[in-house]
């Protein structure tokens, strides 16, 4: 089972690996989105300050939608999804790995550019580093509930504007809690609350959403 | 009873806009519900039917 | 005759003929009484004046919208688990008569926040989520509309209704979280007036009516559904060629 799991790993990562135009773009949206928001409410540091834990979280979740996108297509469209679905290891190891995956492609180029980001919107260091823990803790959800409007999506038409509309509100309680806990910072109110609740629905996701992803990718590949 | 006069009623203490927006909005989507309702479920007979029609008339041309 | 009988898209096609009359008059008639009791039987609040006879609309839609998600994930979860057809016409006839609710208990929210509380909209907890909730069934209709394999969108759709419906007592909680630490969270729908027994026989009717008006809706919806799908059957084209 170990093994079939990082298997998947190592073959996702390989292949982003030579492609690797394909996740820089996710990055670079995520900062340009990011970017244009000083450009729309003016440059005043107190602002800025305040908006900024928000504004990096939404720039975060929209980032994460437009890999997501990707997450199963490419293996659709050779036909290697298929064979691997009907192989005999379980394919919610098979998403579970795939969600993996798209974390670390995603996700942690994220949590490197994302202070950088909190400079330019003059957070603090405490809460940068805040930022940067309730992005830890945050984006593993966006990755594994992704996977399944992945899944939900494959192969239809206009399948990346969908699995937007789908997938965002289940996104809602990761988008208060991370920048909620930001917040709660700044405000001098402490952030534990925030990051144990943010905890709480990443253990959650992670046990609930491999197995309906897998569901909703054997339903669509039938 | 609660009113006085019809226009009374329908001036609600000031706030018929908001209690007659209310209500003849909702009023209003349950009606465009039941005639779409209504619609699509004509239409869908209509198709299903020249389908059919359409069907046994390839059958008669066959044999 | 047991209760399987039915769960056959032909018989249930029959036993919906029937039925759709008796709810179809019902919601009418419960609605006229619970509208009777909203404006001739309640008493002016001393409050909120006459505005707060919105909240005889108000209340059921958001009742609704909640129940007919609920019960969309119920004929969901019996589709998945038993194969059963019938379950996911069920939870497709269901889907617009929810979202019309939800739009229903937005509008109201907006219409009696502003005479209230001064503005269209504000932040609170019940709206927001109510909106979310909007959000969740435009997401499941067009996540239908946009497969064209019946068995498939059957299943994606009530994946779909299924996550949602695990989602929504979380994003609930959270939302008023977010609220109660943003601002205070002075503002309750439910707790401004001080609710009197008529009222809440009103609002109950009023209810009622709504449960009559869905059901009758649904099983329109699901017949249409039955026939389409069913058209190559010899029942399904004796009955288009008969009706």
């Amino acid at each position: 089972m170990h093994r079939f799991l990082l298997a998947v790993l190592r073959r996702d990562l390989t292949l982003a690996a030579r492609r690797r135009g394909d996740w820089l773009i996710a990055q670079f949206f995520f900062v340009m989105v990011a970017s244009l928001f000083p450009l729309g409410v003016g440059p005043e540091p107190e602002m800025l300050a305040r908006i900024g834990p928000g504004v990096l979280w939404v720039a975060a979740t929209l980032a994460s939608l437009l890999s997501l996108t990707r997450l199963f297509a490419d293996d659709h469209h050779d036909g290697s999804l298929e064979h691997m679905v009907l192989s005999p290891e379980p394919t919610v190891l098979l998403v579970l790995g795939k969600s993996i995956a798209h974390w670390l492609i995603y996700g942690v180029p994220l949590l490197l550019i994302a202070p950088v980001l909190g400079i330019q919107f003059h957070l603090s260091w405490e809460a940068i580093m805040v930022l940067e823990l309730s992005l830890l803790l945050g984006t593993p959800i966006l990755s594994l509930l992704g996977s399944v409007g992945a899944a939900l999506t494959l192969g239809l038409r206009g399948g990346g504007v969908l699995l937007t509309l789908l997938i965002l509100p289940l996104y809602i309680p990761a988008l208060i809690f991370g920048a909620g806990a930001v917040d709660g910072v700044m405000a001098g109110t402490g952030a534990e609350a925030h990051l144990s609740l943010l905890g709480a629905f990443m253990v959650l996701s992670l046990m609930i959403a491999p197995w309906i992803a897998a569901a909703a990718l054997r339903v669509s590949l039938e | 009873m609660e009113w006085a006069s019809w226009s009374d009623f329908w001036h609600m203490a000031g706030y018929g806009l908001y209690v007659w927006g209310s209500f003849g909005v909702t009023a209003a989507g349950v009606l465009i519900e039941v005639i779409l309702l209504k619609r699509a479920g004509a239409d869908t007979r209509r198709r299903l039917k020249r389908m059919q029609q359409w069907a046994t008339s390839l059958e008669g041309e066959g044999q | 005759m047991n209760l399987y009988t039915y769960a056959s898209p032909a018989n249930f096609y029959v036993l919906a003929g029937k039925l759709i009359p008796w709810f179809s008059w019902g919601a009418g008639l419960l609605a006229v009484w619970g509208l009777y009791i909203s404006f001739f039987l309640a008493p002016t609040d001393f409050q909120q004046s006459e505005a707060y006879r919105i909240i005889f609309i108000h209340v059921p839609a958001a009742w609704m919208s909640m129940f007919i998600y609920l019960v969309m994930a119920f004929w969901g979860a019996i589709g998945l688990a038993f194969n059963t057809r019938l379950s996911f016409m069920m939870a497709r006839a269901l889907a617009p008569t929810g979202a019309l609710f939800t739009f229903i208990a937005l509008w109201t929210g907006a219409l009696w926040g502003k005479p209230m509380w001064g503005a269209w909209w504000v932040w609170d907890a019940r709206l927001t989520s109510e909106l979310i909730l909007l959000f969740l069934y435009v997401g499941i209709i067009a996540l239908w509309a946009a497969i064209d394999d019946v068995r498939r969108g059957d299943r994606a759709g009530s994946l779909l209704t299924l996550i949602g419906a695990i989602n929504v007592p979380i994003i609930y909680f959270s939302v008023k979280w977010w609220n109660t630490l943003h601002q205070g969270s002075s503002i309750n729908l439910m707790k401004a007036p001080s609710m009197a027994a008529i009222m809440l026989q009103g609002m109950l009717v009023m209810a009622i009516a709504a449960w009559f008006y869905t059901i009758a809706v649904a099983l329109v919806r699901v017949r249409r559904i039955i026939l389409e799908r069913e058209r190559q059957t010899d029942w399904a084209k004796a009955i288009l060629e008969n009706e």
